[in-house]
């Protein structure tokens, strides 16, 4: 039976990660988790410079998710070389890292710093974080801009590029063929969905943010159907994420057009749930007499 | 930290919207630190998906215990729970209070509602004996103050209605306490977060150490999702650091009480 799957040049051994921003830099995880198992392992979102983040509260939780609005804290590319890469290159499945900046040319030379590193699995561009006012989905949202920043990455790296879309966007499909046109090797679909929580008792939005991300189950129909409709306008692999929690979501995401999946907001309720999703997709590739999980893929039967 | 599922022995009603929680944790107990907390799945509950954070309150043989309050979906659903039935914790998480060495300062216990929970382990491992404050709105919120006068601690009860000791905040007998003596006098606080600004103020008023352990928001409860952070100073400047990890329990004299409104 073969789970392996191909994203660009990268090799996953099978075709589950994390969502960039629900698993750490892996070390967090690694008490709990046999990061060892995993397809690869996703980091959360990496620009130049270390960032403070937005102020608390900075989640909440809704019916079936959780709305966040974190603001992308994190180390910056010097921190995260210093504290987490001598961890992660040890690691025995690829590294995916995260990136993103305010401009252009901070997401090449982000990009330019971790092609020099060496070891890294491939690179994701973060088009599409709704929280941030520089940066994120203003990118992901606007054709012209999604094209140069990802060909100002194609010119900055040879890692494979991953450019994780963002679903705000009236259809996603020529935003992916942007992204595949300007050299992009993979999609990541989809990041979290622009929302907003009131406190009945003291009529104040939820969240220091005021806005912030839906993610969860709660959002994995959307997921789905924008996972099928870039499906059909890009040849490039898409990597499934949107409220997976188990098995039977993944194989939801990898028919709708997903070569792989990513679990992520489940990560915080049950940290096992990325290993039992690639226990299950081997269990119903054995009931279902598969032998290669990419035959999966895309394999929805639209009725005629 | 293990992430199990593990037995209910028991759950039952303390006092009003108060519940003990026992859960058999052969692996988990003895790794166990005052201050720390578990972080438990109530899987009943269909449509929210989140932990719930609770402070470990006692350690016994191979079980631990959570004190906790019926306060939203959560502890409620938890309530509801019976003896037998199982529930997945991961545990133990963030980092604890430091216990006192023999010889060093007297601990003065400062702790309001259900923060008394964090504050048993404390007082059961630390070789000095010293005063453990406890204070509640009324007489239903004194909780464990039983169980910390079995530890041969001197208990002083407040209650804001007068209902059960001395009326008033639980910061009252503590600056009578700090004004009679504050030499070898350490605070550790756990409780509402405006008692503890008001513990951190006290304890920067007369120069004592303090360490109190932070009551916020959490999702992850392992350090990933950058949830439950607070403004903590750090080299020149500030940071945002986790109560989860770098937390619960911090030293007051780091934390920017300002930034953090």
């Amino acid at each position: 039976m073969n789970l392996s799957v191909k994203i660009g040049t990268l090799t996953m051994q099978n075709p589950v990660t994390v969502a960039s921003g629900t698993f750490g830099y892996g070390i967090e995880y690694s008490r709990l988790v046999h990061l060892s198992q995993l397809g690869a392992v996703t980091v959360k979102g990496i620009r130049l410079n270390p960032v403070r983040g937005n102020s608390s509260p900075r989640t909440t939780e809704v019916a079936s998710g959780m709305l966040n609005a974190i603001g992308l804290q994190g180390p910056g590319v010097d921190g995260f070389i210093k504290k987490y890469w001598p961890f992660l290159k040890e690691l025995k499945v690829p590294t995916i890292i995260n990136i993103w900046g305010t401009t252009i040319e901070e997401y090449a030379e982000v990009a330019r710093r971790f092609d020099a590193l060496g070891g890294v699995g491939a690179l994701e561009l973060n088009v599409s974080c709704p929280n941030i006012k520089e940066g994120g989905a203003q990118f992901g949202t606007d054709l012209k801009l999604l094209a140069q920043v990802v060909g100002a990455c194609r010119m900055a790296t040879k890692l494979p590029l991953i450019t994780k879309m963002s679903p705000n966007v009236v259809s996603i499909a020529p935003f992916a063929k942007a992204a595949e046109d300007a050299g992009s090797d993979a999609l990541a679909i989809t990041n979290s969905y622009p929302a907003m929580a009131i406190d009945i008792e003291t009529r104040k939005p939820k969240l220091a943010n005021i806005t912030g991300g839906l993610t969860g189950p709660a959002i994995k129909p959307i997921a789905i159907k924008l996972v099928w409709e870039a499906a059909q306008a890009v040849k490039i692999p898409i990597i499934g994420m949107g409220g997976i929690q188990n098995a039977e979501d993944a194989i939801e995401f990898l028919m709708a057009g997903a070569t792989a999946v990513a679990v992520g907001t489940a990560n915080f309720y049950e940290p096992q749930t990325p290993l039992q999703v690639i226990a299950g997709i081997r269990e119903f590739m054995e009931r279902k007499k598969i032998g290669d999980v990419r035959d999966i893929t895309g394999s929805v039967q639209m009725k005629k | 930290m293990l992430e199990q599922t593990v037995q209910i022995v028991s759950n039952e009603r303390d006092t009003d919207s108060y519940f003990r929680l026992v859960l058999r944790a052969p692996q988990i107990a003895p790794l166990i630190q005052p201050g720390q907390f578990a972080h438990v799945r109530v899987a009943s509950m269909k449509d929210a998906l989140l932990r719930r954070p609770f402070s470990i309150f006692q350690v016994a043989g191979d079980t631990f215990s959570i004190l906790y309050k019926t306060i939203g979906k959560g502890t409620n659903a938890l309530s509801q729970m019976r003896a037998g039935e199982e529930v997945s914790v991961i545990a133990p998480l963030g980092h604890g209070f430091t216990i006192p060495e023999p010889g060093e300062e007297i601990p003065l216990l400062v702790a309001g509602g259900y923060g008394m929970a964090a504050m048993y382990l404390l007082a059961q491992r630390s070789p000095q004996k010293g005063i453990v404050f406890v204070g509640g709105r009324k007489r239903v919120d004194i909780l464990c103050e039983k169980e910390f006068a079995a530890l041969d601690w001197d208990v002083r009860v407040t209650t804001e209605d007068g209902s059960h000791g001395e009326k008033g905040l639980v910061t009252q007998p503590l600056l009578a306490e700090l004004k009679r003596t504050v030499a070898q006098r350490k605070l550790f606080a756990c409780g509402p977060t405006g008692m503890l600004k008001a513990v951190g103020k006290i304890a920067e008023d007369f120069n004592v150490p303090a360490e109190l352990s932070m009551d916020e928001h959490m999702c992850c409860g392992v350090g990933v999702c950058l949830t439950c952070v607070i403004p903590v100073k750090a080299g020149d400047g500030w940071e945002f650091q986790r109560t989860c990890t770098e937390g619960p329990v911090f030293d007051s004299r780091k934390i920017l009480w300002e930034t953090a409104k």
